[in-house]
């Protein structure tokens, strides 16, 4: 694996990151019912940066949920990296309240097809919508994001991977190509 | 995080990384079984047969509630109303069931060694709920994940194991498990009920309970088990009682934070007292729930990780 090119810097994603959390404002007119809910491993840490930015931008705390999809993947047999299955926390009844799911990278739309099985186990909501940071096409299911941080084509044996401070001890993200 | 070994037979020879990646999803299984909707999709389509040969409420109930709380399909097998009564081996009695396709077999049987020995003839994967009195690990293993759950780790912990030692499949597996993750492990009880080499094993025997009491930081009660006594290994149960039960008098000599763990079902007055039982040390009621979730955790693990397919990570 290496990598092919940069394509953003960590003043881009921030840039990027706080773009979205006005989108995401904006088209809700506000925070009323709104709850931000960060799919592991990268998504989390977005979700947890975008609930800060709601609380500089409008002074509201907006509850905060981590999902892990591990137990719902539909790939269970072949896992490419270990699967460490850990807590999903949501601390508040999602029923009738408005969800943002939030992931780092969109490519096939499995991991959101397991993030909606795993969230309707949890209540009702209003409405479920997707913010992602990097759409990568290549969709194998009917999952649309609503809010999109950038739009990568890719090729198949291309990976795009956002870098995430808390995790890869810094924000990029970067275009890798897989060996043959 | 994936285990190294394709069955769990017992802790003997199981290594700490082994141990603590299953105790790390119990505890994220755990928080599953406190949601509103206690269940997961996981192992949707995966068939587990519960081949009980021995009788158990506890343990049978607990491995069919994490099964169903996987979403998987469960069989159960009870020896008195099955062909076994016709003669039927082990052998053949299993081949027949797997010729129905199942994925995993748990098996609680009277013959020491019965899982291993299953786990050689079948492609399923093998869970030993009991073989005789050699091993129980799954016990052991909810054992220890609520004495980690209620004291932060298992390094260095002084545990006791209390009674019935020699006959006991828990005390067994929990001494591999413990001395495996760096737990300092004691034994207590009669003489008659204890092995004679346990110190060479780096386990200190207290011959009274009132040393084990002050030194340990948890205790583990045993039953003491009328069922497998084949000799007079100790005269009364009230001898018992007076020399190594667990009063409340006894416990005022204890460390003031021993935690208290019995694996149940628990000779109330004998081993222990009921108010030690239903006080505030005791992790009795923990040990149950925390069951299921180690049994969800070993049948989610088993069953992921056997491929090693270096493909994309499907987003």
């Amino acid at each position: 694996m290496k990598t092919k090119a940069e394509l953003m810097d960590a003043q881009a994603v921030n840039r990027t990151l706080l773009r979205l959390t006005h989108e995401v404002l904006e088209k809700h007119h506000g925070t009323k019912d709104l709850v931000i809910i960060g799919i592991r491993n990268r998504g989390d840490c977005l979700a947890k940066r975008m609930i800060h930015f709601i609380k500089e931008i409008e002074g509201t705390e907006v509850p905060l949920g981590i999902l892990d999809i591990t137990l719902y993947r539909d790939d269970f047999q072949r896992f490419s990296e270990s699967a460490m299955v850990q807590e999903t926390i949501i601390p508040i009844d999602i029923t009738n309240k408005k969800v943002v799911l939030v992931d780092d990278v969109l490519y096939t739309g499995r991991t959101i097809r397991a993030a909606l099985d795993a969230l309707i186990d949890f209540g009702r909501p209003a409405m479920i919508q997707l913010a992602v940071f990097v759409d990568r096409g290549h969709r194998e299911l009917p999952i649309k994001a609503d809010y999109v941080g950038k739009n990568v084509p890719t090729a198949d044996n291309e990976q795009v991977k956002v870098h995430v401070k808390e995790v890869d001890n810094e924000d990029s993200v970067v275009l890798v190509e897989l060996k043959k | 995080m994936q285990l190294s070994i394709r069955h769990l037979l017992g802790l003997d020879g199981v290594s700490e990384q082994d141990i603590t990646t299953i105790l790390d999803a119990a505890d994220a299984m755990k928080k599953v079984l406190q949601r509103p909707i206690p269940k997961v999709p996981t192992l949707k389509g995966k068939t587990v047969v519960n081949l009980f040969y021995e009788n158990s409420t506890r343990t049978r109930i607990s491995f069919e509630l994490a099964e169903k709380r996987l979403s998987a399909d469960t069989v159960n097998f009870s020896t008195s109303t099955s062909s076994v009564k016709k003669g039927e081996t082990l052998k053949d009695t299993i081949k027949n069931i797997e010729a129905m396709r199942i994925d995993y077999v748990v098996m609680r049987h009277g013959v020491p060694g019965s899982s291993h020995y299953l786990a050689n003839c079948v492609d399923a994967s093998v869970v030993n709920a009991g073989d005789g009195p050699h091993e129980h690990p799954t016990q052991a293993l909810l054992d220890m994940m609520t004495i980690r759950e209620k004291r932060g780790t298992l390094k260095g912990l002084k545990v006791c194991l209390v009674g019935d030692i020699t006959h006991s499949r828990v005390s067994r597996s929990n001494v591999y498990g413990l001395l495996a993750c760096g737990a300092e492990v004691g034994v207590c009880g009669p003489a008659t009920l204890i092995p004679y080499d346990m110190q060479d094993m780096g386990i200190t025997v207290y011959p009274h309970i009132e040393d084990a009491l002050a030194e340990s930081d948890v205790l583990n009660v045993l039953r003491i088990q009328l069922e497998r006594q084949k000799g007079a290994l100790f005269p009364t149960l009230r001898e018992y009682r007076n020399l190594f039960g667990i009063t409340e008098a006894r416990l005022e000599k204890a460390k003031s934070d021993v935690t208290i763990l019995h694996p149940g079902p628990m000779n109330r007055g004998v081993e222990i007292d009921s108010e030690v039982a239903d006080g505030p040390q005791a992790v009795i009621l923990d040990q149950v729930t925390n069951g299921v979730a180690v049994r969800m955790a070993i049948l989610y693990l088993l069953a992921g990780g056997r491929s090693s397919f270096e493909g994309v990570d499907n987003e």
